[in-house]
């Protein structure tokens, strides 16, 4: 098991996506180089400083310099609250407080198995440390990629550079299918066959749930990476638990046990 | 002059210095063995611990509010015979002095619990809880009455030799009544306070923003009130005091020993940086250096009343 470590990061760069997204390129790599996909990390702005609470990301990439070696970590952020404003707001050359790698990561298939990542929004964010490790075990990988609008979709040629085949949808038709992420999905399912599909998901809660759903009706494994208001990240507090059905219902801390759970553990009526 | 002596002695537990992690927000203190030197800690308070394992609240259990947060975790736990089991045996060797939390639905438990405790291996002391605000059918409604508080102490006094400290709840009129029960009926010291009962909701939805409804308010927006109930227990027991609530800062440990606590625990401020620790006592070393102190203990309790006569008072 890596360790984590808790730095004082200094912000390489803010990579401002719209009015609500960016990407914020960290150089932290004593946590880049123990990540694994899927594993997130613990972020605020300066210990001291309200709120006092740490928010988890994703790791969005690991960030390398030109001869290859790791020299940070970027994070795909939306505004929404008090974090993610800050985040948003950060400048380069400012420190921004990093623990990680937490958490369970994905569990990688290799081929045969085909994997398809279905992702809702800034839900896209544990895919591209996914997307590398699916390519370099040379696994057909594609993702849905689904969003209210066009100004919910970003980095798109991160991933085909990588190989992986893109289905774009937004509610609203201002890119790609228009319609609902689950449609696509719903459809290529229904013609696998008998292909061997890891789906993989990360989004709003009723997105994920429906596509747990899916591949359960389809047979196909899920793993969901949920997002629980979390207060420590370590374990220490209970109060990010989800309810698993195995073992007689009962909660688990998402924050060692997961972010990443098989769908078909999690009590999809119990998630809020 | 060497460098001050940090120790501390609560009722004859010798303890390295005076910070103790807090009840509920340091898991079972495993958890956290790879980022924080379990020796180099006073002590670990672990989760508060019942007979059976326990399920807690439905989630969203916790909720940030200005300067603090809102927890009802509803004491989810592994029931005190898996601790001793799976938690302790790590706990031991790693050196972690191990203050355990109980919690009980009635006397009996309190004192089955500490009977099961007393017989394990590597418990330095019973923490007991009668007060956590947000279960219904324990500990808070024992640690609110006179009587109850005096009837818990009791049963877990007759049931161990351990030292026992009942934690206190500030969810009462007069908490120095409360403390002055809780010595007469044999307790060694006291740990004060627990988190206030609290409430927050979602305007735009108008619904509570814990499952559970109301939750215990915790973090620096506790504070002052935390060091007032220190400052008014000091003045009415004699056995040693376990001051917390909203602990950030070397500079908050010293109000708190000032106030008159012997030691403090520190919870909301490791879910911040856990890395906390160290820098802790960095800043109460200095401070003891720069006020020419030789020990920790010579600060407890020091708080200068006589200052009150200024100047602009007497005008
Ligand atoms: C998430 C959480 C869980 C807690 N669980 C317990 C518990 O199991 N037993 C207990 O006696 N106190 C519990 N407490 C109370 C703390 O031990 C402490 O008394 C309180 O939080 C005030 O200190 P602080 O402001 O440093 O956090 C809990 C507090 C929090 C925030």
């Amino acid at each position: 098991m890596a360790s984590p470590v808790d730095v004082d990061a200094r912000i390489a760069a803010n990579h401002r996506l719209s009015d609500a997204y960016n990407i914020l390129e960290i150089e932290a790599p004593a946590i880049a180089r123990q990540t694994r996909p899927g594993q997130f990390v613990m972020v605020k702005r300066a210990l001291g400083r309200e709120p006092l609470l740490r928010r988890p990301f994703s790791v969005f990439e690991i960030l390398r310099n030109a001869r290859g070696a790791v020299t940070g970590l970027s994070l795909l952020s939306k505004q929404v609250g008090a974090v993610t404003r800050d985040i948003f707001l950060a400048e380069p050359g400012e420190r921004i407080r990093c623990l990680g790698p937490l958490g369970t990561p994905f569990s990688v298939v290799g081929p045969p198995a085909h994997a398809w990542m279905v992702a809702g929004g800034v839900g896209l964010a544990p895919f591209a440390t996914l997307a590398e490790a699916l390519h370099a075990s040379g696994v057909d990988t594609t993702l849905f990629y689904g969003g209210r609008s066009s100004e919910d979709l970003y980095r798109v040629p991160l991933f085909e550079r990588l190989g992986v085949r893109v289905v774009l949808t937004t509610e609203d038709g201002t890119r790609g299918e228009a319609g609902r992420v689950t449609a696509p999905l719903q459809r290529e399912l229904a013609t696998a066959g008998d292909r061997p599909v890891m789906v993989y998901a990360c989004g709003p809660t009723p997105m994920m749930r429906a596509v747990a759903g899916l591949a359960a009706g389809a047979d196909r494994p899920v793993q969901v990476s949920l997002e629980p208001v979390m207060g420590c990240g370590l374990g220490g507090c209970y109060s990010c638990v989800v309810r698993i059905l195995d073992g007689g219902a009962r909660f688990v801390r998402a924050c060692l046990e997961g972010p990443v759970f098989e769908g078909n553990r999690v009590s999809w009526a119990d998630l809020t | 002059m060497g460098r001050p002596d940090l120790s501390v002695d609560i009722a004859g537990l010798r303890l390295a210095n005076p910070l103790i992690a807090a009840s509920g927000c340091f898991g079972y203190g495993v958890e956290y063995a790879d980022l924080v030197d379990l020796a180099a800690l006073g002590a670990v308070a672990v989760k508060g611990l019942f007979l059976e394992a326990r399920e807690g609240h439905a989630p969203p259990r916790i909720v940030e509010t200005p300067s603090g947060m809102l927890n009802a975790i509803g004491l989810q736990g592994i029931g005190v015979r898996t601790f001793v089991a799976e938690k302790l045996p790590e706990l031991k060797a790693r050196r972690a002095v191990v203050i355990v939390n109980i919690c009980g639905s009635t006397v009996e438990e309190y004192a089955e619990v500490a009977r099961i405790l007393s017989d394990a291996d590597g418990v330095a002391a019973i923490e007991i809880n009668i007060s956590c605000p947000n279960i219904d059918e324990g500990g808070h409604t024992f640690g609110c009455s006179l009587t109850g508080v005096h009837d818990v102490v009791r049963a877990v006094r007759a049931a161990t030799t351990l030292p026992i400290f009942p934690k206190l709840t500030p969810n009462v009129t007069d908490v120095a009544a409360i403390a002055v029960a809780a010595e007469e009926a044999g307790a060694d010291a006291v740990s004060l306070v627990n988190t206030f009962l609290a409430m927050a909701i979602d305007v735009e939805t108008r619904r509570p923003r814990l499952s559970n409804v109301v939750g215990g308010l915790s973090g620096p927006a506790i504070r002052p009130i935390a060091v007032r109930m220190v400052y008014e227990c000091r003045a009415a027991v004699r056995i040693p005091i376990i001051g917390m609530g909203g602990i950030a800062s070397a500079r908050d440990v010293l109000e708190f020993l000032i106030a008159g606590a012997d030691a403090v625990q520190v919870g909301t401020a490791n879910f911040e940086d856990p890395g906390i620790w160290p820098k802790l006592l960095a800043g109460v070393t200095d401070y003891l250096e720069r006020h020419g102190h030789a020990a920790v203990g010579e600060v407890v309790g020091t708080v200068d009343l006589s200052a009150r006569e200024t100047a602009w008072i007497s005008s």
